[in-house]
This record gives structure tokens, C-alpha cells and sequence, in this order.
């Protein structure tokens, strides 16, 4: 039978094993030619968009490559889907947005942040998502189709 | 209660089950937004509601569990607090903070990441609280007379709980990177160090209400918090499937996670076994129910809903939708609302001196709040589902799937409403217990271990 001592081995000897082996698959991940984060074509402008993604909390309401709040659409590939005049118009105007009368806050973004925000949006509708890009977006699955 | 110290323990209580009724307060206006009526909206938009409701989770939740170490720590190590002075003021600054956070997040000032909105400033202010309340445990622990292992587990999930806090600070240009690390807090806590947690307090609740062998419910305590990593460390990778990172994590992800509802059951199975082996019951049977509730309902909720959507091939379709809401509520309901509910009502008693150990109140409480929960996650999951096939299956949009799906968010006002009756009558009967004082000292204890 199981002694105490064997029980605390198995569970510090256990965690230590695994916790290597996420640090490792953490390293190799984002190592040189397994890294698919679309880091190289960050700028300036998309990391100013993403401040102002954050302090907003867009996410509070939207999702963003399927992470935030369900109360609004999924934004991972807005740009491909909506054109960035429309973005453009939501970001921008001082009345809340309110598409089938669920209300989005009016943030009256100058031109110059609403600019910010799509390149961040463009940043993000690059990244590769292992296929989720094709379920999130009709228009990006639509394509993927004639593609093929 | 054996130390007068302990009666620190009520305070953190007491905050808990505030927080916990404005944690529910903003649930409701996200719910009634949801179905359109959203007149606070100007106010309290939807992100504002989110942020408050998922920030007072965590933060109730934390001082359940720093009062369940002030109340198992002293009685383990078998001595008194170091300083009860300063276990005070480290409850008074949690509460400051915390405030601070909510009353922030009404103005625009949050991170805006998610469960950790908590503006890098106050991050700062967080840390110095952790650090002190981290003190105030070991320094007991380490002066005590014993050291068990039930108080050597809870002790190192609070300390691992903050050294986690720490990825979550760092900042990145990436969001993909933010959210890769954002994830080493948030599952990590909840799918790991928080179980540790979880599993010292159910241990310490198991050898008072079971009367069986500590030396027994440590071993297999040591078994299941082993399962728990094992599992749950790796499983972190089925928060990167989709989200810009290497194929690699749909492959470990999806193995590790097909893995962790099995230390869910082990947990399960141990309460329940443990019952039934013991021969000293404990009169105390509400905290008997909210015990083995505990260890059941994460099962459930962590543990079979967690699964149904952690294969990479289901996960694709249902990442970022309310499926994943399902699965929350059930999940920390079970896993550790319950066991910070099941601490509340094994020391209440101790520490009033009034035994209401087997009462209406305390059973209606128990089962409204049950039932309105689970009838709140089959209203998530139902929405969910039916989410998922309308807009990602058949292409719809994402308002015209909203507006599809908004009778589910009827019904899960109702079940909401029934889970808060539940919980306040939970409240009340707390109420009823009175103060902690003195003279409540070894009248109980004296008999069970």
C-alpha cells in the first residue's frame, strides 16, 4: 500500500516534471521558426492600438482571437469582414453605436486612434490561429473555400 | 475554536459575503442587459459590469481563503497568530484596495485584461497586502508546535497563488504573448495552485467532520494535489489552441486536459469515501453538506464541463463563446465558492458559540443555491450551444445569433434569482450566528480531534 512519504514524491516529483516540461514547450514555442505570434510585424502603431484596446476593456464586452466577454462580436477578423470605414465610423462617433439596439459606449476616437485601433486589428487578423480564423470569420471561411 | 486569534477568520468572512452579494447584484445587470434592458447602460456599461463581477469573484474568493488560513493555521500549528493587529490591517487594506479596484473600473481605469483588470498601480498595493498576509501564516506555521501537512498544503497554494501573480505584471507589445502569460495566472490559479488550496481546506474539513485518521486523508491529500499538477500544469495548452501560438499545445494541451478531469474524480471519490470510513461524526451536518457538495459539484463543473469543450477539435468551435461561461459558473461554484462556504459554516459555530449546526436555514440555503446554479449553467449551456451552431456552423451574424438566444438569458435570470435567494438566506443565517467571541473557546473542539 501507498505510504505518505511515496504520496508527497509523486506529487512534488510530479510537479516539478511538469513544470519543466511547460517551461520547455513555452521556450520552443516561441523559439526562432516555431514562433507563429506574428511578432515581426508589430509597429508602433499597433502596440498603440492595443494601449488603447486595453484601456477601454474591449474586451470586457468583445472577444479577441476568442478571449473576452460574449456580449459582443468576435473582433479577430473585423477588418476582413467589415471594411475599415465602417470600424473607422464605430470607433469614431460621439452617440453609442447600438446594431440591434445592443448599445456599445461612444468613445469619439480622434481619426488618429481610431487608426491605431485597426492597425491592431489588422496585426491581429494575420496572426496564424491554427484554423480558428476560418470558424470566427464567414468571410475569411468563404475564401479559404474558393482558395481550395 | 481553540485560539482566540481565530476570530480573525469571521472578518474576512463577514467581507466575503459582501463582496459576494455585489459580485451577484452586477450578474443580474449583465443578465438584464443581455435581454435589452440595459438602462444603466450610461452608467454601468457592460464592461464595467463584467470587470466588477468577475474582479469581486476572485477578490471574495481570496478572503474566503485568507480566512480559512487565519482559522486552520493557529488550530494546526497549534499556537496563536503572530500578530492580530496586523492581520487587521491586512484586511482592511485587502478591502481598501479591493474597492478602490471596483469603484475604478465604474471611471475607466482598469487594464482591461481579462480577471485582471486591476490597474498596474494598484497591482503594486495587491502584492504589499499578499506579502503581509504571506508573513503573518508562515511566521505562525514556522514558530507553531506542528507542522501538518493539511497546513503545509494550504500554505504553499497561498504562496504560489501570489508568486503567479507575477507573470501577469510583465508587459508585452504582443497580445498574443500578453495572453500566453496572462493564462499562467489565471489557469495556473484556478486549474492549479488554488487547488491546493481547495484540497488543504477540504482536508482540514474531512479530519473535523469524519473523525478519520489525519495520517490517512493527508496521504491521499498528497495523491490528488499530485494529480492536479500533473494534469493541470500541461493543461494550460488548451488556452492556446487558437490564440497564435504553436500546433504543439493542441497535441499536449489536448491530452493533459482529457487528463484533469480524473483529479477531479480522485477528489470526488476521496470525500465521499472518507465519509463513509468515518465513525466520529460531526454534528455539524451543514458543513458536511457544503464539504462533500464541494468536492461533487467541482467534479461536475470543473471537471465533466470543463472536458466537454477542451479537445482542440470541439474547442475550435466553441473558443470564445458562452459555452465557456457554462463551464465557469459551475466550475467555480463548485470547486470554490463551496468550499469557502463550507469553511464559513464548519467555524461559524466554532467561533459564535451557536451551534445552528443542522437548522432550515442553513439546508434551504444549500439546495436553492444549488439548484438555482446549475439551473444558471444548463441556461449558459444551452445558449451556448445553440451559439455555436447558429453563428459558427451556419455563418449567421453575431447579433442576429444574440437576439436567437436571448429567451435562454430569461431563464437564466430566473435560476439566478433562485440562486440568490439561496445565497441570502445563506447570509442570513450567518447573520444569525452573532459575533465571534471568547467564550465560544473549546466548547466544541474539545470532543472531535
Amino acid at each position: 500500500m501507498l505510504s505518505k512519504q511515496q504520496a508527497r514524491a509523486f506529487f512534488l516529483g510530479g510537479t516539478l516534471v511538469t513544470f519543466l516540461i511547460f517551461i520547455g514547450l513555452t521556450i520552443y514555442s516561441f523559439s526562432d521558426g516555431n514562433d507563429q505570434t506574428n511578432y515581426e510585424n508589430i509597429t508602433e502603431q499597433v502596440v498603440r492600438g492595443k494601449v488603447i484596446w486595453e484601456e477601454n476593456n474591449c474586451m470586457g464586452c468583445h472577444t479577441i482571437l476568442g478571449e473576452g466577454a460574449y456580449y459582443a462580436p468576435e473582433l479577430t477578423k473585423v477588418i476582413e469582414r467589415r471594411g475599415e470605414g465602417y470600424v473607422k465610423a464605430v470607433l469614431m462617433t460621439p452617440v453609442p453605436w447600438a446594431p440591434n439596439d445592443r448599445k456599445m459606449v461612444a468613445y469619439g476616437f480622434s481619426e488618429e486612434e481610431a487608426m491605431d485601433v485597426i492597425a491592431f486589428f489588422n496585426w491581429i487578423g494575420e496572426i496564424d490561429l491554427n484554423g480558428f480564423d476560418r470558424i470566427v470569420s464567414p468571410l475569411a471561411k468563404d475564401k479559404q473555400l474558393t482558395n481550395n | 475554536m481553540k485560539y482566540k486569534s481565530q476570530k480573525v477568520a469571521y472578518w474576512f468572512f463577514a467581507l466575503s459575503m459582501l463582496l459576494l452579494v455585489l459580485q451577484i447584484t452586477y450578474g443580474f445587470i449583465m443578465g438584464f442587459a443581455r435581454i435589452g434592458m440595459d438602462g444603466l447602460h450610461e452608467f454601468i456599461p457592460f464592461n464595467t459590469a463584467r470587470a466588477v463581477h468577475t474582479n469581486l469573484l476572485v477578490v471574495w474568493l481570496l478572503s474566503g481563503f485568507m480566512g480559512a488560513a487565519y482559522y486552520i493555521i493557529p488550530e494546526e500549528a497549534q499556537r496563536e497568530l503572530v500578530s492580530v493587529k496586523l492581520a487587521y490591517v491586512q484586511l482592511i487594506s485587502l478591502a481598501a484596495v479591493g474597492v478602490a479596484a471596483i469603484v475604478g473600473y465604474h471611471f475607466n481605469w482598469w487594464e482591461g485584461r481579462k480577471f485582471l483588470e486591476i490597474p498596474r498601480q494598484l497591482d503594486y498595493l495587491v502584492v504589499l497586502n499578499v506579502l503581509l498576509f504571506l508573513a503573518l501564516i508562515l511566521l505562525t506555521l514556522f514558530k507553531g508546535k506542528r507542522k501538518t501537512t493539511t497546513a503545509l498544503v494550504l500554505t504553499m497554494g497561498l504562496l504560489f497563488a501570489a508568486l503567479l501573480y507575477i507573470p501577469g505584471m510583465l508587459p508585452f507589445d504582443s497580445q498574443v504573448t500578453d495572453s500566453f502569460f496572462r493564462w499562467w495566472v489565471v489557469h495556473l490559479w484556478v486549474e492549479g495552485v488554488w487547488e491546493l488550496i481547495m484540497g488543504g481546506i477540504l482536508a482540514f474539513l474531512l479530519i473535523k467532520l469524519t473523525g478519520v485518521d489525519r495520517e490517512v486523508i493527508e496521504k491521499w491529500l498528497y495523491v490528488i494535489v499530485g494529480l492536479t499538477f500533473l494534469s493541470g500544469v500541461l493543461g494550460t495548452g488548451h488556452h492556446y489552441y487558437y490564440i497564435g501560438v504553436n500546433k504543439i499545445w493542441l497535441i499536449v494541451g489536448g491530452i493533459f486536459s482529457a487528463l484533469e478531469p480524473l483529479a477531479f474524480l480522485a477528489m470526488a471519490l476521496f470525500a465521499v469515501n472518507m465519509y463513509r470510513k468515518g465513525e466520529k461524526k460531526h454534528p455539524n451536518k451543514i458543513a458536511l453538506f457544503w464539504t462533500l457538495g464541494a468536492a461533487i459539484v467541482s467534479f461536475v463543473g470543473a471537471g465533466l464541463l470543463g472536458f466537454a469543450h477542451t479537445l482542440p477539435q470541439t474547442n475550435l468551435y466553441t473558443h470564445g463563446t458562452l459555452v465557456t461561461a457554462m463551464h465557469g459558473h459551475l466550475a467555480f461554484w463548485g470547486a470554490y465558492a463551496m468550499i469557502v462556504l463550507a469553511i464559513i459554516s464548519y467555524s461559524l459555530p466554532n467561533m459564535t458559540g451557536r451551534k445552528f449546526y443542522d437548522g432550515v436555514r442553513g439546508r434551504v440555503a444549500f439546495w436553492t443555491a444549488n439548484i438555482g446554479m446549475i439551473g444558471m449553467t444548463m441556461a449558459f449551456g444551452v445558449a451556448g450551444v445553440a451559439q455555436v451552431y447558429l453563428e459558427r456552423k451556419f455563418g449567421m451574424e453575431f447579433m442576429a445569433v444574440q437576439k436567437e438566444i436571448s429567451i435562454h438569458f430569461v431563464v437564466l435570470i430566473i435560476c439566478a434569482s433562485l440562486f440568490a435567494v439561496g445565497i441570502l438566506t445563506y447570509i442570513y443565517d450567518f447573520y444569525k450566528h452573532g459575533r465571534p467571541t471568547d467564550e465560544a473557546l473549546e466548547t466544541v473542539e474539545s470532543t472531535y480531534l
